[in-house]
Protein backbone atom coordinates (compact mmCIF):
# COMPACT_ATOMS: atom_id res chain seq x y z
CA UNK A 1 0.00 0.00 0.00
CA UNK A 2 2.41 2.54 1.03
CA UNK A 3 4.99 1.19 -2.01
CA UNK A 4 1.89 2.34 -4.34
CA UNK A 5 1.35 5.30 -3.04
CA UNK A 6 5.06 5.69 -3.37
CA UNK A 7 5.26 4.85 -6.96
CA UNK A 8 1.91 6.88 -7.64
CA UNK A 9 3.37 10.13 -6.39
CA UNK A 10 6.75 9.42 -8.72
CA UNK A 11 4.81 9.01 -11.47
CA UNK A 12 2.46 11.77 -11.15
CA UNK A 13 5.17 14.38 -10.98
CA UNK A 14 6.79 12.72 -13.83
CA UNK A 15 3.68 13.04 -15.66
CA UNK A 16 3.75 17.10 -14.31
CA UNK A 17 7.09 17.47 -15.68
CA UNK A 18 6.69 16.04 -18.71
CA UNK A 19 3.61 17.04 -19.68
CA UNK A 20 4.74 20.15 -21.84
CA UNK A 21 7.32 17.99 -23.92
CA UNK A 22 4.58 15.56 -25.12
CA UNK A 23 2.40 18.77 -25.45
CA UNK A 24 5.49 19.87 -28.12
CA UNK A 25 5.91 16.08 -29.62
CA UNK A 26 2.49 15.12 -30.31
CA UNK A 27 1.59 18.82 -32.17
CA UNK A 28 4.91 18.02 -34.20
CA UNK A 29 2.83 16.22 -36.48
CA UNK A 30 0.42 18.29 -37.33
CA UNK A 31 1.01 21.54 -39.49
CA UNK A 32 -0.70 24.33 -37.74
CA UNK A 33 1.07 27.33 -37.40
CA UNK A 34 -0.30 27.44 -33.83
CA UNK A 35 0.93 25.25 -31.09
CA UNK A 36 -2.07 23.34 -30.04
CA UNK A 37 -4.69 23.57 -32.69
CA UNK A 38 -4.73 19.78 -34.46
CA UNK A 39 -5.39 20.44 -38.26
CA UNK A 40 -4.97 16.49 -39.10
CA UNK A 41 -1.84 14.42 -38.76
CA UNK A 42 1.20 15.05 -41.17
CA UNK A 43 4.54 14.51 -41.44
CA UNK A 44 4.98 18.17 -43.24
CA UNK A 45 7.11 19.77 -40.34
CA UNK A 46 9.71 16.90 -40.16
CA UNK A 47 10.17 17.08 -44.15
CA UNK A 48 10.77 21.17 -43.91
CA UNK A 49 13.36 20.67 -41.20
CA UNK A 50 15.36 18.20 -43.16
CA UNK A 51 15.02 20.02 -46.45
CA UNK A 52 15.96 22.89 -44.84
CA UNK A 53 12.60 24.67 -46.03
CA UNK A 54 12.03 26.61 -42.90
CA UNK A 55 9.40 29.27 -43.30
CA UNK A 56 12.02 31.45 -41.24
CA UNK A 57 14.39 30.51 -43.78
CA UNK A 58 18.18 29.75 -42.66
CA UNK A 59 17.83 31.84 -39.67
CA UNK A 60 16.66 28.42 -37.81
CA UNK A 61 19.15 26.09 -39.43
CA UNK A 62 22.38 28.85 -38.60
CA UNK A 63 20.81 29.20 -35.33
CA UNK A 64 21.22 25.22 -34.59
CA UNK A 65 25.03 24.89 -36.16
CA UNK A 66 25.58 28.04 -34.46
CA UNK A 67 24.62 26.32 -30.97
CA UNK A 68 26.70 23.17 -31.83
CA UNK A 69 29.71 24.85 -33.24
CA UNK A 70 30.11 26.95 -29.51
CA UNK A 71 28.91 24.60 -27.58
CA UNK A 72 31.76 22.25 -28.89
CA UNK A 73 34.09 24.70 -29.23
CA UNK A 74 33.76 25.85 -25.46
CA UNK A 75 33.38 22.54 -23.92
CA UNK A 76 36.81 21.36 -26.04
CA UNK A 77 38.96 24.53 -24.62
CA UNK A 78 37.03 24.16 -21.11
CA UNK A 79 38.24 20.57 -20.93
CA UNK A 80 41.54 21.47 -21.37
CA UNK A 81 41.99 24.51 -19.43
CA UNK A 82 40.13 22.67 -16.45
CA UNK A 83 41.95 20.05 -16.19
CA UNK A 84 45.18 21.76 -16.10
CA UNK A 85 43.75 23.86 -13.52
CA UNK A 86 42.48 21.17 -11.56
CA UNK A 87 46.22 19.57 -11.72
CA UNK A 88 47.59 22.35 -10.23
CA UNK A 89 44.92 23.32 -7.70
CA UNK A 90 44.91 19.58 -6.78
CA UNK A 91 48.90 20.62 -5.78
CA UNK A 92 48.37 24.07 -4.17
CA UNK A 93 48.10 23.84 -0.31
CA UNK A 94 46.39 26.03 2.23
CA UNK A 95 45.15 29.28 1.39
CA UNK A 96 45.96 29.48 -2.33
CA UNK A 97 43.82 26.37 -2.88
CA UNK A 98 41.48 27.83 -0.75
CA UNK A 99 41.01 30.72 -2.97
CA UNK A 100 41.58 29.27 -5.89
CA UNK A 101 38.63 26.88 -5.62
CA UNK A 102 36.56 29.77 -4.07
CA UNK A 103 36.98 32.00 -7.38
CA UNK A 104 36.06 28.28 -9.09
CA UNK A 105 32.85 28.30 -7.06
CA UNK A 106 31.82 31.88 -8.44
CA UNK A 107 30.62 31.58 -12.06
CA UNK A 108 28.43 28.49 -10.48
CA UNK A 109 27.17 30.41 -8.00
CA UNK A 110 26.40 33.44 -9.92
CA UNK A 111 22.85 33.61 -11.64
CA UNK A 112 22.80 33.84 -15.59
CA UNK A 113 22.48 37.30 -16.08
CA UNK A 114 24.87 38.64 -13.35
CA UNK A 115 28.00 36.35 -15.14
CA UNK A 116 26.19 37.50 -18.69
CA UNK A 117 26.06 41.78 -17.26
CA UNK A 118 29.22 41.59 -16.08
CA UNK A 119 31.18 40.07 -19.22
CA UNK A 120 28.56 42.14 -21.24
CA UNK A 121 30.50 45.23 -18.91
CA UNK A 122 33.75 43.80 -19.53
CA UNK A 123 33.61 43.42 -23.62
CA UNK A 124 32.45 47.46 -23.58
CA UNK A 125 34.92 47.76 -21.03
CA UNK A 126 37.77 46.70 -22.68
CA UNK A 127 36.19 48.18 -26.45
CA UNK A 128 36.34 44.53 -27.29
CA UNK A 129 33.50 44.10 -30.06
CA UNK A 130 30.96 41.67 -29.85
CA UNK A 131 30.10 38.23 -31.18
CA UNK A 132 30.96 34.78 -31.72
CA UNK A 133 34.32 35.34 -29.79
CA UNK A 134 32.88 36.86 -26.89
CA UNK A 135 30.06 34.30 -26.61
CA UNK A 136 32.45 31.69 -26.85
CA UNK A 137 34.81 33.21 -24.05
CA UNK A 138 31.63 33.81 -21.88
CA UNK A 139 30.79 29.95 -22.57
CA UNK A 140 34.36 28.67 -21.31
CA UNK A 141 33.80 31.35 -18.51
CA UNK A 142 30.60 29.48 -17.04
CA UNK A 143 32.08 25.75 -18.42
CA UNK A 144 35.05 25.75 -16.96
CA UNK A 145 34.72 24.96 -12.99
CA UNK A 146 32.53 21.78 -13.94
CA UNK A 147 35.25 20.33 -15.67
CA UNK A 148 37.46 21.39 -12.68
CA UNK A 149 34.97 20.42 -10.14
CA UNK A 150 34.87 16.55 -12.34
CA UNK A 151 38.67 15.92 -12.71
CA UNK A 152 39.57 16.89 -9.32
CA UNK A 153 37.77 13.86 -7.60
CA UNK A 154 39.93 11.48 -10.28
CA UNK A 155 42.92 13.16 -9.14
CA UNK A 156 41.99 12.84 -5.32
CA UNK A 157 41.71 8.45 -6.12
CA UNK A 158 44.86 8.19 -8.21
CA UNK A 159 47.96 6.98 -7.07
CA UNK A 160 50.71 9.62 -6.91
CA UNK A 161 53.12 7.29 -6.71
CA UNK A 162 52.71 5.61 -10.67
CA UNK A 163 53.46 8.79 -11.79
CA UNK A 164 56.40 8.95 -9.78
CA UNK A 165 57.12 5.47 -11.13
CA UNK A 166 56.90 6.31 -14.38
CA UNK A 167 59.43 9.05 -13.88
CA UNK A 168 62.13 6.77 -12.34
CA UNK A 169 61.33 4.18 -14.76
CA UNK A 170 62.99 6.61 -17.38
CA UNK A 171 59.86 8.35 -18.75
CA UNK A 172 60.15 11.64 -20.19
CA UNK A 173 57.49 14.01 -17.57
CA UNK A 174 56.10 14.84 -21.00
CA UNK A 175 55.18 10.83 -21.49
CA UNK A 176 54.16 10.04 -17.89
CA UNK A 177 51.89 12.99 -18.68
CA UNK A 178 50.39 11.64 -21.19
CA UNK A 179 50.98 7.57 -21.00
CA UNK A 180 49.98 7.58 -16.88
CA UNK A 181 47.92 10.79 -16.31
CA UNK A 182 45.67 11.58 -18.71
CA UNK A 183 44.39 7.93 -18.72
CA UNK A 184 43.76 8.09 -15.21
CA UNK A 185 41.76 11.11 -15.17
CA UNK A 186 39.97 10.54 -18.58
CA UNK A 187 36.71 9.43 -17.30
CA UNK A 188 36.18 12.90 -15.56
CA UNK A 189 37.64 14.95 -18.37
CA UNK A 190 34.65 12.87 -20.11
CA UNK A 191 32.27 13.56 -17.91
CA UNK A 192 33.39 17.51 -17.53
CA UNK A 193 33.28 17.63 -21.71
CA UNK A 194 29.68 16.52 -21.56
CA UNK A 195 28.43 18.80 -18.45
CA UNK A 196 30.22 21.87 -20.45
CA UNK A 197 28.70 20.80 -23.52
CA UNK A 198 25.32 20.70 -21.90
CA UNK A 199 25.70 23.92 -20.34
CA UNK A 200 26.26 25.41 -23.29
CA UNK A 201 24.02 24.33 -25.12
CA UNK A 202 21.56 25.16 -22.63
CA UNK A 203 22.64 28.56 -21.97
CA UNK A 204 20.35 31.81 -22.63
CA UNK A 205 21.01 34.58 -20.67
CA UNK A 206 24.59 34.33 -21.06
CA UNK A 207 24.67 34.35 -24.90
CA UNK A 208 22.18 36.77 -25.26
CA UNK A 209 23.96 39.53 -23.65
CA UNK A 210 27.27 38.65 -25.14
CA UNK A 211 26.34 38.13 -28.52
CA UNK A 212 26.28 41.98 -29.62
CA UNK A 213 24.30 43.25 -32.30
CA UNK A 214 25.96 41.48 -35.34
CA UNK A 215 23.01 39.21 -35.26
CA UNK A 216 24.22 36.04 -34.10
CA UNK A 217 21.48 33.92 -32.96
CA UNK A 218 21.80 30.29 -31.06
CA UNK A 219 18.68 28.17 -30.55
CA UNK A 220 18.04 29.89 -27.40
CA UNK A 221 18.06 32.97 -28.42
CA UNK A 222 16.54 32.41 -31.56
CA UNK A 223 13.48 30.68 -29.88
CA UNK A 224 13.53 34.05 -27.50
CA UNK A 225 12.99 36.50 -30.63
CA UNK A 226 10.71 34.23 -32.38
CA UNK A 227 8.25 33.86 -29.44
CA UNK A 228 8.53 37.99 -29.02
CA UNK A 229 7.72 38.42 -32.38
CA UNK A 230 4.70 36.53 -31.51
CA UNK A 231 3.82 32.69 -33.13
CA UNK A 232 6.72 30.26 -32.85
CA UNK A 233 8.30 28.92 -36.09
CA UNK A 234 6.64 25.50 -36.34
CA UNK A 235 9.45 23.74 -37.47
CA UNK A 236 10.28 24.07 -33.91
CA UNK A 237 8.33 21.64 -32.35
CA UNK A 238 9.69 18.48 -34.36
CA UNK A 239 13.26 19.50 -33.72
CA UNK A 240 12.71 19.75 -30.31
CA UNK A 241 10.93 16.31 -30.13
CA UNK A 242 13.70 15.12 -31.82
CA UNK A 243 16.10 16.58 -29.77
CA UNK A 244 14.16 15.22 -26.64
CA UNK A 245 14.64 11.52 -28.10
CA UNK A 246 17.71 11.70 -28.56
CA UNK A 247 18.71 13.06 -24.87
CA UNK A 248 16.51 10.49 -23.66
CA UNK A 249 18.37 7.35 -25.51
CA UNK A 250 21.72 8.70 -24.50
CA UNK A 251 20.99 9.42 -20.92
CA UNK A 252 19.46 5.80 -20.64
CA UNK A 253 22.25 4.00 -22.66
CA UNK A 254 24.96 5.93 -20.64
CA UNK A 255 23.00 4.91 -16.96
CA UNK A 256 22.52 1.28 -18.08
CA UNK A 257 26.00 0.97 -19.37
CA UNK A 258 27.45 2.83 -15.74
CA UNK A 259 24.98 -0.02 -13.76
CA UNK A 260 26.29 -2.74 -15.56
CA UNK A 261 29.59 -1.90 -15.26
CA UNK A 262 29.17 -0.98 -11.23
CA UNK A 263 27.28 -4.57 -11.12
CA UNK A 264 30.39 -6.17 -12.76
CA UNK A 265 32.86 -4.96 -10.26
CA UNK A 266 30.28 -5.83 -7.63
CA UNK B 1 53.97 16.38 -9.23
CA UNK B 2 56.64 19.01 -7.28
CA UNK B 3 55.90 21.78 -9.37
CA UNK B 4 52.75 20.87 -10.95
CA UNK B 5 51.20 23.47 -8.87
CA UNK B 6 52.14 26.47 -10.75
CA UNK B 7 49.89 24.74 -13.79
CA UNK B 8 46.92 26.46 -11.82
CA UNK B 9 48.47 29.65 -13.28
CA UNK B 10 46.88 30.10 -16.41
CA UNK B 11 43.17 29.55 -14.94
CA UNK B 12 44.24 32.18 -12.33
CA UNK B 13 44.91 34.44 -15.38
CA UNK B 14 41.76 33.50 -16.76
CA UNK B 15 39.73 33.67 -13.80
CA UNK B 16 40.87 37.77 -12.84
CA UNK B 17 39.84 38.86 -16.31
CA UNK B 18 36.66 37.36 -17.08
CA UNK B 19 35.40 36.52 -13.27
CA UNK B 20 36.61 39.22 -10.73
CA UNK B 21 37.77 42.08 -13.32
CA UNK B 22 33.86 41.88 -14.86
CA UNK B 23 32.31 41.60 -11.16
CA UNK B 24 34.43 44.64 -10.09
CA UNK B 25 33.15 46.36 -13.50
CA UNK B 26 29.57 45.61 -11.87
CA UNK B 27 30.42 47.53 -8.75
CA UNK B 28 32.58 50.40 -10.87
CA UNK B 29 29.72 51.35 -12.98
CA UNK B 30 26.86 50.59 -10.49
CA UNK B 31 28.63 53.67 -8.41
CA UNK B 32 29.00 56.42 -11.23
CA UNK B 33 26.71 58.24 -13.76
CA UNK B 34 26.85 58.17 -17.71
CA UNK B 35 29.83 60.55 -17.52
CA UNK B 36 31.86 58.50 -15.56
CA UNK B 37 31.90 60.75 -12.42
CA UNK B 38 31.15 58.30 -9.00
CA UNK B 39 27.61 58.83 -7.70
CA UNK B 40 25.39 57.44 -4.95
CA UNK B 41 22.22 58.20 -7.31
CA UNK B 42 22.26 55.07 -9.09
CA UNK B 43 21.38 53.16 -5.83
CA UNK B 44 19.88 55.84 -4.31
CA UNK B 45 17.06 55.89 -7.41
CA UNK B 46 16.32 52.27 -6.75
CA UNK B 47 15.64 53.22 -3.06
CA UNK B 48 13.25 56.11 -4.41
CA UNK B 49 11.48 54.42 -7.53
CA UNK B 50 8.42 52.79 -6.61
CA UNK B 51 8.65 50.36 -10.07
CA UNK B 52 12.03 49.03 -9.59
CA UNK B 53 11.09 47.97 -5.77
CA UNK B 54 7.70 46.36 -6.66
CA UNK B 55 9.16 44.77 -8.67
CA UNK B 56 12.05 43.51 -6.48
CA UNK B 57 9.22 42.75 -3.96
CA UNK B 58 7.27 40.63 -6.36
CA UNK B 59 10.66 39.01 -7.57
CA UNK B 60 11.54 37.39 -3.51
CA UNK B 61 7.75 36.76 -3.01
CA UNK B 62 8.10 34.45 -5.87
CA UNK B 63 11.30 32.97 -5.19
CA UNK B 64 9.97 32.54 -1.80
CA UNK B 65 7.16 30.59 -3.15
CA UNK B 66 8.76 28.69 -5.63
CA UNK B 67 11.65 27.33 -3.13
CA UNK B 68 8.81 26.65 -0.40
CA UNK B 69 6.96 24.52 -3.46
CA UNK B 70 9.73 22.94 -4.62
CA UNK B 71 11.08 21.35 -1.51
CA UNK B 72 7.40 20.34 -0.39
CA UNK B 73 7.22 18.17 -3.79
CA UNK B 74 10.58 17.57 -4.03
CA UNK B 75 11.82 16.52 -0.68
CA UNK B 76 9.38 13.41 -0.88
CA UNK B 77 10.23 12.50 -4.06
CA UNK B 78 13.58 12.46 -3.70
CA UNK B 79 13.07 10.53 -0.56
CA UNK B 80 11.39 7.61 -2.54
CA UNK B 81 13.72 7.94 -4.92
CA UNK B 82 16.81 7.49 -2.53
CA UNK B 83 14.72 4.51 -0.64
CA UNK B 84 16.06 0.76 -1.85
CA UNK B 85 12.23 -0.70 -0.90
CA UNK B 86 11.14 2.05 -3.23
CA UNK B 87 13.39 2.25 -5.95
CA UNK B 88 15.56 -0.04 -7.43
CA UNK B 89 16.76 1.44 -10.73
CA UNK B 90 18.64 4.44 -11.48
CA UNK B 91 16.55 5.62 -14.82
CA UNK B 92 13.73 6.78 -12.48
CA UNK B 93 16.60 9.38 -11.06
CA UNK B 94 17.47 9.98 -15.15
CA UNK B 95 14.08 10.77 -15.98
CA UNK B 96 13.92 13.16 -13.22
CA UNK B 97 17.03 15.12 -14.36
CA UNK B 98 16.09 14.70 -18.13
CA UNK B 99 14.18 17.61 -18.42
CA UNK B 100 17.30 19.84 -17.45
CA UNK B 101 18.71 18.54 -20.70
CA UNK B 102 16.26 20.08 -23.04
CA UNK B 103 16.20 24.04 -23.99
CA UNK B 104 14.45 25.65 -21.02
CA UNK B 105 12.87 28.85 -23.38
CA UNK B 106 11.60 26.06 -25.03
CA UNK B 107 10.04 23.94 -22.07
CA UNK B 108 8.40 26.87 -20.66
CA UNK B 109 7.10 27.74 -24.11
CA UNK B 110 5.10 24.79 -24.51
CA UNK B 111 3.79 25.41 -20.78
CA UNK B 112 2.61 28.58 -21.65
CA UNK B 113 0.95 27.26 -24.89
CA UNK B 114 -0.25 24.32 -22.81
CA UNK B 115 -2.02 26.74 -20.36
CA UNK B 116 -3.67 28.56 -23.19
CA UNK B 117 -5.14 25.72 -24.63
CA UNK B 118 -6.51 24.78 -21.64
CA UNK B 119 -7.85 28.25 -21.03
CA UNK B 120 -6.11 29.06 -17.97
CA UNK B 121 -5.32 33.11 -18.34
CA UNK B 122 -1.69 33.16 -17.65
CA UNK B 123 -0.79 35.34 -14.45
CA UNK B 124 0.89 34.58 -10.71
CA UNK B 125 -0.76 30.99 -10.93
CA UNK B 126 0.61 30.08 -13.93
CA UNK B 127 4.26 31.84 -13.24
CA UNK B 128 4.59 29.71 -10.10
CA UNK B 129 3.78 26.68 -12.00
CA UNK B 130 5.99 26.95 -14.98
CA UNK B 131 8.68 27.97 -12.11
CA UNK B 132 8.54 24.59 -10.13
CA UNK B 133 8.31 22.77 -13.33
CA UNK B 134 11.57 24.46 -14.43
CA UNK B 135 13.31 24.27 -11.08
CA UNK B 136 12.28 21.52 -9.18
CA UNK B 137 14.95 18.72 -10.90
CA UNK B 138 17.60 21.25 -9.17
CA UNK B 139 15.85 20.98 -6.03
CA UNK B 140 15.83 17.15 -5.86
CA UNK B 141 18.92 15.98 -7.11
CA UNK B 142 20.86 17.55 -4.36
CA UNK B 143 18.72 16.42 -1.70
CA UNK B 144 18.70 12.75 -3.38
CA UNK B 145 22.37 12.67 -3.64
CA UNK B 146 23.08 13.57 0.08
CA UNK B 147 20.22 11.32 1.06
CA UNK B 148 22.15 8.60 -1.06
CA UNK B 149 25.61 8.97 0.63
CA UNK B 150 23.59 9.49 4.15
CA UNK B 151 25.30 6.47 6.38
CA UNK B 152 22.31 4.18 7.01
CA UNK B 153 23.50 2.98 10.38
CA UNK B 154 22.42 5.81 12.29
CA UNK B 155 18.76 5.23 10.98
CA UNK B 156 19.07 1.68 11.72
CA UNK B 157 20.98 2.43 15.35
CA UNK B 158 17.56 5.06 16.11
CA UNK B 159 15.38 1.91 15.00
CA UNK B 160 17.06 -0.87 17.31
CA UNK B 161 16.72 1.95 20.23
CA UNK B 162 12.89 1.68 19.69
CA UNK B 163 12.54 4.89 17.75
CA UNK B 164 9.01 4.86 15.37
CA UNK B 165 9.82 5.23 12.21
CA UNK B 166 8.45 8.91 12.11
CA UNK B 167 10.64 9.84 14.89
CA UNK B 168 13.49 8.46 12.77
CA UNK B 169 12.41 10.30 10.00
CA UNK B 170 11.96 14.01 11.64
CA UNK B 171 15.50 13.43 14.48
CA UNK B 172 17.56 11.53 11.77
CA UNK B 173 16.82 11.79 8.06
CA UNK B 174 16.03 15.45 7.95
CA UNK B 175 18.47 16.60 10.09
CA UNK B 176 21.38 14.51 7.76
CA UNK B 177 19.95 15.97 4.65
CA UNK B 178 20.00 19.47 5.51
CA UNK B 179 23.20 20.08 3.06
CA UNK B 180 21.08 18.97 0.17
CA UNK B 181 17.92 21.24 0.71
CA UNK B 182 20.42 24.04 1.59
CA UNK B 183 22.07 23.88 -1.93
CA UNK B 184 18.40 22.88 -3.53
CA UNK B 185 17.57 25.94 -2.18
CA UNK B 186 20.80 28.11 -3.30
CA UNK B 187 20.03 26.72 -6.88
CA UNK B 188 16.33 27.60 -6.92
CA UNK B 189 16.24 30.87 -5.20
CA UNK B 190 18.26 33.25 -6.60
CA UNK B 191 17.77 31.74 -10.67
CA UNK B 192 14.31 32.76 -9.64
CA UNK B 193 14.50 36.28 -8.74
CA UNK B 194 16.85 36.54 -12.12
CA UNK B 195 15.13 34.81 -14.81
CA UNK B 196 14.00 37.08 -17.13
CA UNK B 197 12.57 34.85 -20.16
CA UNK B 198 10.54 32.79 -17.75
CA UNK B 199 8.13 34.85 -16.28
CA UNK B 200 7.45 36.91 -19.49
CA UNK B 201 6.57 34.04 -21.43
CA UNK B 202 4.44 32.79 -18.26
CA UNK B 203 2.76 35.78 -17.50
CA UNK B 204 2.07 36.93 -21.08
CA UNK B 205 4.82 40.43 -19.89
CA UNK B 206 2.13 41.17 -16.89
CA UNK B 207 4.49 40.30 -14.02
CA UNK B 208 7.90 41.33 -14.15
CA UNK B 209 10.96 40.22 -11.98
CA UNK B 210 13.85 41.92 -11.16
CA UNK B 211 15.64 39.82 -13.78
CA UNK B 212 13.42 41.56 -16.13
CA UNK B 213 14.14 45.27 -15.42
CA UNK B 214 18.16 44.51 -15.28
CA UNK B 215 17.73 43.17 -19.20
CA UNK B 216 15.43 46.53 -19.82
CA UNK B 217 17.64 48.61 -18.63
CA UNK B 218 21.01 47.11 -20.11
CA UNK B 219 19.30 46.89 -23.28
CA UNK B 220 18.47 50.44 -23.57
CA UNK B 221 21.69 51.81 -22.86
CA UNK B 222 21.02 52.46 -19.37
CA UNK B 223 24.07 50.36 -18.17
CA UNK B 224 24.36 52.20 -14.62
CA UNK B 225 21.45 51.76 -13.70
CA UNK B 226 20.97 47.95 -14.77
CA UNK B 227 24.82 47.30 -12.93
CA UNK B 228 23.36 48.76 -10.08
CA UNK B 229 20.27 46.35 -9.80
CA UNK B 230 22.88 43.58 -10.78
CA UNK B 231 24.82 44.90 -7.91
CA UNK B 232 22.38 44.87 -5.53
CA UNK B 233 21.58 41.17 -6.81
CA UNK B 234 25.34 40.51 -6.05
CA UNK B 235 24.52 41.60 -2.57
CA UNK B 236 21.89 39.24 -1.95
CA UNK B 237 23.39 36.44 -3.43
CA UNK B 238 26.38 36.95 -0.91
CA UNK B 239 24.44 37.35 2.01
CA UNK B 240 22.80 33.74 1.44
CA UNK B 241 26.39 32.07 0.20
CA UNK B 242 27.33 33.37 3.56
CA UNK B 243 24.59 31.33 5.09
CA UNK B 244 24.99 28.59 3.23
CA UNK B 245 28.22 27.87 4.09
CA UNK B 246 30.68 26.17 1.92
CA UNK B 247 29.91 22.79 0.59
CA UNK B 248 27.89 23.52 -2.43
CA UNK B 249 29.82 22.63 -5.64
CA UNK B 250 30.97 19.08 -4.85
CA UNK B 251 27.18 18.31 -5.24
CA UNK B 252 26.81 19.78 -8.68
CA UNK B 253 29.84 18.14 -9.86
CA UNK B 254 28.68 15.12 -10.21
CA UNK B 255 25.33 16.23 -12.41
CA UNK B 256 26.49 13.55 -15.10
Amino acid sequence: MKKLFAKCYIWLLLAMLYAPLLFIAVFSFTESRVLGSWTGFSPRLYQNLFTGNVSGGAALISAVENTLVIALIAAAFSTVLGTVAAIGIFNLKGRAKRTMQFLNNIPMINPDIITGVSLFLLFVFLRFSQGYVTVVLAHITFCTPYVVLSVMPKLSQMNPNIYEAALDLGATPAQALWKVLVPELRPGMISGFMMAFTMSLDDFAVTFFTRGTIGLDTLSTYIYADARKGGLTPELRPLMTLIFLLVLVLLIIVNLRGSRTKNAIE
Amino acid sequence: MVKRSNWSIPYLVFMMVFVVLPLLLIVLYAFQDGAGHFTFSNITHFFSDSDSLSTFAVSIEVAIENTLICILLGYPAAWILANRKYNRSAVTVVLFLMPMWINALMRTLATAELFNMLGVALGKGTLLFGMVYDFLPFMIYPIYTTLMKMDKSYAEAAEDLGAAPWTVFWKITVPLSLPGVMSGVLMVFMPTVSTFAISEFLTNNKIKLFGTIIQENINSSMWNYGAALAFIMLVIIGITTLFQGSERGEVEGGLI
